[in-house]
C-alpha cells in the first residue's frame, strides 16, 4: 500500500496538546429496551449489556454492575496512538466508543474528543471523528466511488475535491476495479476496507473501530492490520475494540481491559503482562485429577500459582530456571502421566484470566 | 510526517459547527435526489400508475360506457372536481412511499442510516432533510397528474387556477405528507409496512374528500365530522380552492392553518421518534 501518499488526508486535526479523547465518569444505564439506534448488538442479547453471566463476581456490586453498560469510566487517549479496549462480548466496548461517537447518550460523566463536549456538543464532535462500526453502513443506493464522493460531501469538500479524494482512496485502497459497482457485490474484506477508507476521507482526529477484524478471514485481518498501522504511521489516532487478545497485542500501543462496564487495567501491552505475578505460564496436560497435579505444583519452588483450567494445568512461574524437568519431576513423582507440557510468557490471556477470574473466550 | 502544514489544512476543513451543518444538509439532500435521479423509472412507476389509473377509469372508461359519475354535465364536473383530489392524493402518497419505506428499512434491516447520523449536524437536522426530500418527491408527482388531467379524461374538465392558492397548498401538502412519512417510518416495524397501507392509506383516501366535495358529504353529517381528522381532506379540498369555481369548499384559511399546523405537528413528533431510534 503507497503509505507515503496518504500522509495528506490523515492527521491530527489540531496541533492542540492534551488528549484526544478524555473521559471522566462516564456512566451508561440503558432504560428499558435499548433503542434501535444503539450500539450494534450481536444476535443473542441485548447490545452493550453484559450477558447474565454466571461467572460474574457475586459481589455487592454485581447488580450495580450489571444495571450499567459502563460505569464510571475514565479514559485518556492521547494523539498518535492506537488504542485498544479489550474485553469479552458485553464488556461495554461498543458502548463506550457509542457515547464518544455521540450515538449513545451518556447517563452520567463527560467526555471530550478533539477538546469537543460530547454531550454538549454532539454535532461539533462529528466533525472530529470517523467511526467504522460493526454493521455494514455503507450506502447501497450508492456505487463504491459515490459512496466516498458523498461522504466527502457531507464532511464540506465540494464536488470537485470530493471527487479527487474519492479517486485517490480507491487508489491507495486498492478499489479502483471496484469503483463504479454497488456496494452490495463487495466481499468482507473489501467492504471493511472501503468503510475504512470512508471513514478517514475527512481526516478525522480520531479514527474509531468497533471490532474491525470480526468475521474476517485471516488472511484478510492481517492486511487490515497493516491498513490499520499504516494509517496510525501518518500519524492517524485510533481507538479500536476487540476481543481477539492477539489483535490488541499486535496493534495497540497502549490499551484497557474492560469487563463488566469497567477498565480493570490500563497499559502497553508489555506492562499489563508484566504486572502478572509470573514470567513464565507452563500448561501441562496428563492423566489423572488435574486438581490433585495443580496442588502438587503449588507447593514447588518458584511456582507463584498452580490451578487447573480448561485448557489444563496451569502453572505460574517466577524466575525458575529449569522449570520444565522440574515440573515433569514433580508430575512423575506424583503418579501423573504427562502428554503434553508447553510454557509461554504471559500473553493478556493471563492478563485478563488474572483480573477476571475468567477466560476470554468464556 | 509536516505536521504543521497538515494542520493548517485541516483547520480549514473543521469549520464553524454551524457551516459544517448547512453543508452536510445540502450534501444528504443532494444524496437522496441523486438517488431518485438514478432510479427514476422505479420513482414514475410508483408515482404515476395510481392517478394514472383513478384517472383513467373514472374519467375516461366510465363516461364512455356510460356510467360517467354524475351523468351528462355532470360527467364533466366530476372530472374537474377529482383533478384536485388525485393531484392530493398522490402527493400524500408519495410523501409517505418516500420517506416511510426507506426509514423502515433503514431502521429494520439496513442500519445505514447508523452512517448518515454521523454526518456533522444534529440529529433533528437529519430528519429534518428527510422531510424535505421526501415533500421535494411529493411535490413532483402531485404536478405529474396535471398533464394526465389536460389529456386522459374523455370530458371537457375547466381548471381555473388560482395560483395564490395552488403554490402554498400544494408545497404545505408536501411538507405535511413528508412529514406524515417520517411520523411512520419512526413508528412502525418492518413487518408492519402491509398495514400502513391496509388500515392508513387506503382509509385515508377513500374518506379523503378525493371522489367527492366534503360539503357534499352533508346528508351523513356524522361522517362529514368524523373524516375531519383526515388530514387529506384539508389537501383535497384546498386543491378545488386552487382549481374550481362553483364547487362547494372549507374556508381557504382554515385549509392552509390546518395544513400547517398538522404539518408541523407530525415533523415535531417524527423528529422525536426519528432521535429516539438513533440515539440510545
Amino acid at each position: 500500500m503507497a503509505t507515503v501518499s496518504t500522509v495528506s488526508t490523515v492527521s491530527p486535526v489540531s496541533s492542540g496538546s492534551g488528549p484526544v479523547i478524555k473521559t471522566e465518569s462516564l456512566r451508561k444505564v440503558y432504560s428499558g429496551a435499548p433503542a434501535f439506534g444503539g450500539p450494534p448488538g450481536r444476535p443473542g442479547g441485548p447490545p452493550g449489556r453484559p450477558p447474565a453471566s454466571a461467572s460474574a463476581p457475586a459481589t455487592g456490586t454485581a447488580v450495580k454492575q450489571r444495571d450499567a453498560a459502563v460505569n464510571s469510566l475514565d479514559l485518556e487517549v492521547e494523539r498518535g496512538e492506537i488504542f485498544g479496549l479489550l474485553g469479552p462480548n458485553g464488556a461495554g466496548k461498543t458502548t463506550t466508543i457509542g457515547m464518544l461517537t455521540t450515538r449513545v447518550v451518556p447517563t452520567s460523566g463527560s467526555a471530550f474528543v478533539a477538546g469537543v463536549d460530547v454531550i454538549a456538543d454532539p454535532a461539533g464532535v462529528k466533525q472530529h471523528i470517523g467511526v467504522v462500526t460493526q454493521t455494514n453502513t455503507l450506502d447501497r443506493a450508492l456505487t463504491v466511488r459515490e459512496n466516498l464522493i458523498f461522504h466527502g460531501r457531507y464532511f464540506g469538500m465540494n464536488a470537485k475535491r470530493a471527487k479527487a479524494e474519492a479517486d485517490r482512496l480507491l487508489d491507495v485502497f486498492r478499489l479502483s476495479d471496484k469503483s463504479s459497482v454497488g456496494v452490495d457485490t463487495l466481499s468482507g474484506g473489501l467492504a471493511q476496507r472501503l468503510m475504512v477508507a470512508r471513514s478517514i476521507m475527512h481526516r478525522p482526529s480520531v479514527l474509531f473501530l468497533d471490532e474491525p477484524t470480526a468475521g474476517l478471514d485471516p488472511q484478510t485481518r492481517l492486511s487490515l492490520w497493516e491498513l490499520i498501522r499504516d494509517l496510525n504511521k501518518d500519524g492517524q489516532t485510533v481507538l479500536l475494540t476487540t476481543h481477539y487478545m492477539e489483535e490488541a497485542d499486535s496493534l495497540c500501543g497502549r490499551l484497557a481491559i474492560m469487563d463488566h462496564g469497567e477498565i480493570l487495567a490500563s497499559d502497553t501491552p508489555s506492562g499489563l503482562k508484566r504486572s502478572v505475578d509470573a514470567d513464565t505460564v507452563a500448561t501441562i496436560t496428563a492423566s489423572g485429577d488435574p486438581n490433585a497435579l495443580a496442588a502438587a505444583f503449588a507447593s514447588a519452588a518458584d511456582v507463584v500459582k498452580a490451578e487447573a483450567t480448561s485448557r489444563g494445568v496451569e502453572v505460574h512461574v517466577r524466575g525458575g530456571r529449569g522449570i520444565v524437568p522440574r515440573l515433569m519431576t514433580i508430575a512423575g513423582d506424583a503418579g501423573f502421566d504427562v502428554s503434553d507440557l508447553s510454557i509461554a510468557e504471559p500473553s493478556l490471556e493471563t492478563v485478563f484470566i488474572q483480573l477476571t477470574g475468567k477466560d476470554l473466550r468464556d | 510526517m509536516a505536521t504543521a502544514l497538515i494542520d493548517q489544512q485541516n483547520a480549514a476543513d473543521v469549520g464553524p459547527a454551524g457551516a459544517a451543518a448547512r453543508s452536510a444538509f445540502i450534501a444528504l439532500l443532494a444524496r437522496d435526489l441523486t438517488v431518485v435521479r438514478k432510479e427514476f423509472g422505479m420513482f414514475l412507476a410508483r408515482t404515476v400508475v395510481q392517478p394514472f389509473m383513478l384517472m383513467f377509469v373514472f374519467t375516461f372508461v366510465f363516461p364512455k360506457i356510460g356510467q360517467g359519475v354524475g351523468g351528462g354535465a355532470g360527467a364533466a364536473r366530476f372530472s374537474t372536481l377529482l383533478v384536485g383530489g388525485v393531484v392530493a392524493s398522490s402527493i400524500i402518497f408519495q410523501g409517505i412511499q418516500a420517506v416511510a419505506l426507506p426509514l423502515v428499512q433503514d431502521f429494520g434491516y439496513t442500519r445505514e442510516i447508523e452512517d448518515r447520523v454521523l454526518a456533522p449536524l444534529p440529529v433533528g437536522a437529519i430528519a429534518f432533510e428527510k422531510v424535505v426530500a421526501g415533500g421535494v418527491q411529493a411535490l413532483i408527482a402531485g404536478l405529474l397528474v396535471f398533464p394526465m388531467g389536460l389529456f386522459i379524461p374523455a370530458t371537457k374538465i375547466n381548471l381555473h387556477v388560482n395560483f395564490l392558492m395552488l403554490i402554498p397548498v400544494m408545497i404545505l401538502g408536501a411538507f405535511l405528507s413528508a412529514s406524515l412519512g417520517l411520523f411512520i417510518g419512526t413508528r412502525v416495524g418492518p413487518r408492519q409496512v402491509p398495514l400502513i397501507f391496509g388500515l392508513l392509506v387506503i382509509p385515508m383516501t377513500f374518506l379523503g374528500a378525493v371522489y367527492y366535495p366534503w360539503q357534499s358529504l352533508a346528508p351523513l353529517r356524522w361522517l362529514q365530522v368524523a373524516v375531519l381528522i383526515n388530514p387529506l381532506v384539508y389537501l383535497t379540498e384546498g386543491m378545488r380552492v386552487a382549481l374550481t369555481t362553483g364547487v362547494p369548499h372549507m374556508n381557504s384559511a382554515v385549509i392552509l392553518v390546518v395544513l400547517l399546523g398538522v404539518g408541523l405537528f407530525l415533523m415535531r413528533a417524527g423528529m422525536a421518534g426519528f432521535r429516539k431510534r438513533v440515539l440510545s
